[in-house]
């Protein structure tokens, strides 16, 4: 390195000019601003590394027992019990079915909503319903399970008698519910960001209202609408209380809505509130599922991505 | 001159229109479409102009609390398309247009011609592809794009893809086009293209169309309208206008003075 090159490094020893002084000052100062605002950018980062690391980390305690083959191939979940079985497939089958239930409620539903937001509700009909929405958002989740115990299992008991107290039904419609504001939001926002001059385009062409949204918006915002999907199997998958509390607590290996069943979430929650000593297997089971959940939301965050890269916005 | 037997088109009758925050934007005009003439539109930004052209496939409506003033008739059959009666989807199926910027629709070359037929209900395969052909050979761009009929219509340049806007239009036979500064996002070329396509189309109907390009203008229109500040300042036949206009400020605004 040079010497004139270790000079500028070090700018407060080199005489400068009064003007040129202030320059280097507010250089620093900028640096340092710079630099603060990309440790608030890279928390984020840093604490998806260490919750991955430490799912990995305890995972790894846990795969030291138990085989993969037996994780992923064995039909019962009992990891608390004396005659132990590790095979999570029964919490995968209840997160599916519970997310399948409330995705089968929320898509159709936040669509329809989010199309009539954009392309039908007048100027004020949308200051009003847009906010309402928006509020179910802010709804804590634990209202959300309670409401399915207590008011939808009772509600879906009158129609079929043998649905038990705890069933996958009642919190998968209960969760499509939750979710719809998620989807309305992110669609519509998509929808209102097609150019007005697309719409404009199909109304010239003596398309209705209607036939404009279906034909011309909706492809159009495409990515958009698809990134709300995504958003929200996230959110579906993720979602514990609704389920902990109204879909039972029990593994059951089935796709039977009708049935009750434990979440891979229900069943971290089951765990954490207990007491069970650090280290043991059971402790670590949690972080094995856990390890499970992350892995299914990523993939399904990156499908999401390759979605909308594929059918980016182009107009 | 204005030649007296020519048929007429349409024709507006002191129409007045209002934005929904009261400006009014055209002041009792009345100006008339011959068959199978182009009519130009031109004027400082601003004039009125453009509002005037989407008056006649009735375009304001889709904004709350726009208001038509006056008539627009279409013959032969004496309809006032502005008539609270008569429904807007029914005017837009006889008037088509073609925007500034082309706007095709996110969806296949192909499909973006047989839209207008679509929406009217249309679904005959055999049907559809005649007039896909048929429309893209009227816009000039069948040769262009005739193999690859279900690519994405963004594909297409931006030449291309204002004649696809024009083959789309000419899909469900209008009678009257209105064009709205067609070429004004559009290079050299690509003008001079549309600009030979629209002479050719005025053999099947009636074109109205919007200019800021006073050449343009001159090129290819039969008759030009001068508007000014929501008003129709002078009307006569293209050659007249740009030779001997007989108003003060036509005069100014074509010959670069003002505007």
């Amino acid at each position: 390195m040079s010497v004139a090159n270790n000079v500028r490094k070090n700018p407060t020893d080199i005489k400068v000019s009064p003007r040129l002084a202030k320059n280097l000052k507010r250089h620093f100062k900028e640096r340092v601003i710079e630099f603060i605002l990309m440790m608030a950018a890279l928390s984020a980062v840093f604490t998806t590394f260490a919750i991955v690391a430490i799912l990995l980390y305890e995972s790894f305690g846990f795969f030291e027992t138990v085989s993969l083959v037996e994780f992923f191939t064995g039909t019962q979940w009992t990891p608390l019990f004396e005659d132990a079985h590790y095979g999570i497939m029964p919490l995968v089958a209840g997160t599916l079915t519970t997310s399948f239930v409330a995705l089968a409620v929320a898509i159709p539903i936040g669509t329809i909503a989010a199309i009539y937001l954009s392309e039908f509700a007048s100027h004020k009909a949308r200051e009003i319903v847009k906010p309402i929405l928006e509020l179910l958002v802010g709804v804590p989740t634990i209202v959300f399970g309670y409401f399915a115990l207590l008011l939808v299992t009772p509600l879906l008991q009158k129609i079929y008698p043998d649905l038990p107290s705890f069933n996958m039904l009642s919190a998968g419609i209960v969760m499509g519910v939750m979710i719809i504001p998620y989807i309305a939001s992110v669609a519509e926002d998509a929808m209102r960001a097609v150019p007005m001059s697309m719409r404009e385009g199909s109304y010239a062409m003596g398309a209705t209202r209607f036939q404009t949204a279906l034909k011309v918006v909706t492809p159009a915002a495409i990515s958009g609408i698809v990134a709300a999907y995504i958003l929200a199997i996230s959110r579906a998958v993720g979602e514990t209380m609704v389920v902990a509390v109204a879909a039972g607590q029990q593994p059951n290996l089935t796709f039977d809505p009708t049935e009750g069943a434990a979440t891979i979430t229900a069943f971290i929650v089951q765990v954490a509130l207990g007491d069970l000593p650090h280290a043991s297997i059971g402790y670590q089971s949690i972080f094995a599922a856990g390890l499970v959940l992350f892995v299914l939301t990523l993939t399904f965050n990156i499908l999401g991505h390759i979605v909308r890269k594929k059918y980016r916005e182009q107009y | 001159m204005i030649n007296a037997t020519t048929p007429i088109k349409a024709e507006s009758r002191d129409l007045n229109f209002f934005y929904s925050n009261g400006t009014r934007a055209l002041k009792g005009i009345t100006m008339p479409l011959y068959e199978n003439k182009i009519t130009a539109l031109i004027g400082p930004s601003g004039c009125g102009k453009s509002t005037y052209l989407r008056c006649f496939n009735r375009m304001h409506d889709l904004y709350p609390g726009n208001k038509y003033e006056g008539q627009i008739i279409m013959h032969p059959d004496n309809t006032n398309i502005l008539d609270n009666g008569v429904d807007p989807i029914e005017v837009r199926m006889r008037i088509s247009m073609v925007f500034q910027k082309p706007n095709p629709f996110p969806k296949s070359i192909y499909e973006n011609v047989a839209y207008g037929l679509r929406v009217r209900g249309e679904n005959n395969k055999r049907m559809l592809d005649d007039k896909v052909e048929e429309a893209l050979k009227g816009a000039a761009l069948w040769n262009e794009v005739k193999d690859r009929l279900q690519d994405l219509a963004f594909n297409l340049s931006g030449g291309q893809q204002q004649r696809l806007c024009i083959a789309r239009a000419l899909a469900t036979d209008p009678e009257i086009m209105l064009f709205d500064e067609p070429t004004s996002a559009l290079d050299p070329i690509a003008t001079a293209n549309i600009e030979e396509l629209m002479s050719e189309l005025r053999n099947k109907l009636t074109i109205l169309v919007v200019t800021h390009n006073m050449q343009q203008a001159a090129r290819i229109s039969d008759y030009t309208a001068y508007m000014y500040l929501g008003e129709l300042i002078e009307y006569d036949d293209t050659d007249t206008i740009f030779t001997r206009p007989s108003r003060k400020e036509t005069e100014d605004y074509i010959t670069g003075k003002f505007g």
